[in-house]
């Protein structure tokens, strides 16, 4: 695995989507980090003779019905986003892929066990599962990322299962096995690196709609409370106001956007660069 | 084919009851319990909490509770609503019309921009139109649906003052009634047309490789019947399965929306199930939804064996 490794990334960087992607998933990380020096104001300080303002010299995007500066909210905005997200998808992947690979390689029980339980968690529809969860458990932001965690195994399970499937019937698993290295051996060094592919696309995906969804859910109020912010509760703000301004609702609405496009495009690009049958077949 | 269906069919209903078990235990995960999270905000008196346990059977075991539930739920019966006192079956009757209006409404909108769209991408491949459309999808992939609806009230409502920012009213053939329901299925069949534009571009790719598409092509056919007669028909199977599959999720997934235009449908009562911590209605609501979702994944597998001949044969 390790040859081809450098290689998908300069496969990946030839692709102008996924050189588009990747800018973008950087710099709405960089922004993430470094908000507190790029922030021009305090995200949660009230100005109160500038609400409701469109951009100008002191607020770049405008002001909130508070008077609280939309980029720096939105700035601070996107470490909840980010943190919940990248939360989610990288405990879902972790407990998705161990179900899926065990699930796969020793089938049997397990795997029946296993998989009629993913199935059944399948069978919610996606939001309305976070939904009830969170309402249930009462909210806040670890509720919020349990739910989408248990929302999420499930898919990586399947993935990291299938892969397993067929990368198990591989020449190279059987000469392994044959000249002596163990179950777990085999699981760590032949199977896991051979279905990164598929999982790392998923991933990518994942994130872009783990963005979606917890804007979905800090919007009907399910997650961040405030007054800190988050870009679905900004919105829920923004809506109230959109008689009288549209700035508090364009500015989170397109830095979820920006988010969720950069992830997307680099999960495609990662599609075309890593599953070769889809590059002969749709190229 | 018959037993094929019949196979498929019978594979649903461990999944139902796992479903049901799960929304059953899912109202325990309460903290404390439902007439806890109740009076913590009503009342406080240890007498009424006792009745209340007595009456919604929490004082029985588990086990106990989930057969009567269960029991129930086979005959129809999903409790009643802790804040309308109405049977929970009632209450979602009551709004599915408005939620299934929305649903096909929005299908319609995703058809009709996603399969011309697709088709052309597919005849067009690697050229400007399907890149353009490549980006154009994932930007629709990532365009939160409830943020699109904001700004069709902000554009269509508040701007142009053309159309009503929400409300909803019962169903009739009148523009009192539809006024209604554009901005809703608007917002909803863009943000499911990206997806369905991907895969009818997939799948007629797919089809156009195919030999019978080549012996058309080889006939002299032009390329508008080679498209229209043999490739699309073919291609649009697996198109038909997303389609369903979508609108069994929409059902689930109008939430936010139905929210964000004040639409009276299935959304918005879950919403108002949640804030009013009405767990009977919430419950039910979740069951109702999920089981729809199902039974159109049935339905449109079942369709598929029908379509299908290869399928058909088998079994």
């Amino acid at each position: 695995m390790a040859p081809n490794r450098p290689s998908t990334v300069r496969m990946l960087l030839r692709d102008p989507i996924g050189v588009v992607g990747a800018a973008f998933v950087a710099i709405i990380c960089a922004a993430a980090l470094f908000a507190p020096w790029i922030a021009p104001h305090d995200p949660n300080r009230i100005h109160g003779r500038a609400r409701l303002q469109g951009p100008n010299a002191m607020f770049p995007l405008g002001t909130d019905e508070l008077g609280r500066d939309l980029f720096s909210r939105a700035l601070y905005g996107a470490q909840v986003s980010l943190q919940v997200s990248l939360t989610v998808v990288a405990v879902a992947a972790i407990i998705g892929i161990a179900i899926g690979v065990v699930s796969g390689y020793f089938r049997g029980w397990v795997d029946a066990v296993a998989m009629r339980i993913m199935d059944v968690l399948f069978a919610f529809p996606t939001i309305l599962l976070a939904l009830a969860i969170v309402a249930t458990l009462g909210t806040s932001i670890e509720n919020l990322i349990l739910a989408l965690v248990i929302v999420y195994v499930p898919t990586f399970a399947r993935i990291a299962r299938g892969a397993t499937l067929s990368v198990a019937e591989e020449p190279y698993v059987e000469a392994a096995r044959s000249v002596g290295v163990g179950q777990f051996g085999i699981l760590l060094r032949h199977i896991l690196p051979n279905i990164s592919a598929p999982v790392a696309v998923q991933v990518s995906i994942s994130l872009a709609y783990a963005i979606l969804v917890e804007a979905s859910l800090s919007y009907l109020g399910l997650g961040v409370q405030p007054p800190d912010a988050s870009w679905g509760s900004m919105l829920a703000t923004g809506k109230l106001m959109v008689e009288r301004s549209i700035w508090p609702s364009l500015v989170p609405g397109l830095f979820i956007v920006f988010t969720a496009l950069g992830f997307n495009l680099l999960g495609d690009a990662l599609r075309d660069t890593l599953d070769p049958r889809m590059r002969s077949a749709l190229r | 084919m018959l037993r094929l269906i019949m196979f498929r069919s019978l594979a649903t209903l461990p999944v139902l009851a796992g479903v049901s078990l799960l929304t059953f235990l899912l109202v325990r995960l309460v903290p404390g319990d439902v007439v806890d999270a109740l009076s913590a905000e009503e009342f406080d008196d240890p007498r009424a909490e006792a009745e209340l346990r007595r009456l919604f059977g929490l004082d029985l075991p588990l086990h106990t509770q989930f057969l009567s539930w269960f029991g129930g739920l086979l005959v129809g019966d999903l409790g009643f609503s802790y804040r309308s006192r109405r049977p929970v079956l009632e209450e979602i009757l009551d709004r599915f019309p408005l939620t299934l209006e929305l649903t096909l409404a929005a299908l319609l909108v995703s058809v009709a921009i996603a399969i011309p769209l697709g088709m052309l991408s597919a005849m067009r491949r690697n050229g400007a139109f399907d890149a353009g459309a490549r980006v154009g999808s994932l930007l629709g992939l990532s365009i939160p649906n409830f943020w699109l609806g904001i700004l069709l009230i902000g554009f269509f409502s508040v701007y142009l003052r053309w159309l009503p920012s929400g409300g909803s009213n019962a169903f009739a053939l009148s523009w009192d009634h539809f006024q209604y329901l554009i901005l809703p299925a608007l917002t909803l069949g863009t943000s499911l047309a990206a997806e369905t534009m991907r895969m009818s571009r997939a799948t007629l790719l797919e089809v156009l490789a195919k030999d019978y598409v080549r012996t058309a092509r080889a006939k002299g056919l032009s390329e508008r019947l080679v498209v229209g007669r043999h490739a699309l028909r073919n291609a649009l199977i697996p198109v038909v399965t997303v389609i369903g599959i979508q609108a069994g999720a929409l059902l689930g997934g109008t939430v936010v929306v139905e929210q964000v235009f004040s639409w009276a449908g299935l959304g918005s009562l879950v919403v108002r199930a949640i804030t009013q911590r009405d767990y009977p209605l919430l419950q039910g609501l979740i069951l109702f939804l999920t089981f729809f979702y199902i039974i159109v994944g049935l339905v449109v597998d079942v369709l598929y064996i029908v379509l299908d001949p290869r399928l058909r044969r088998r079994g």
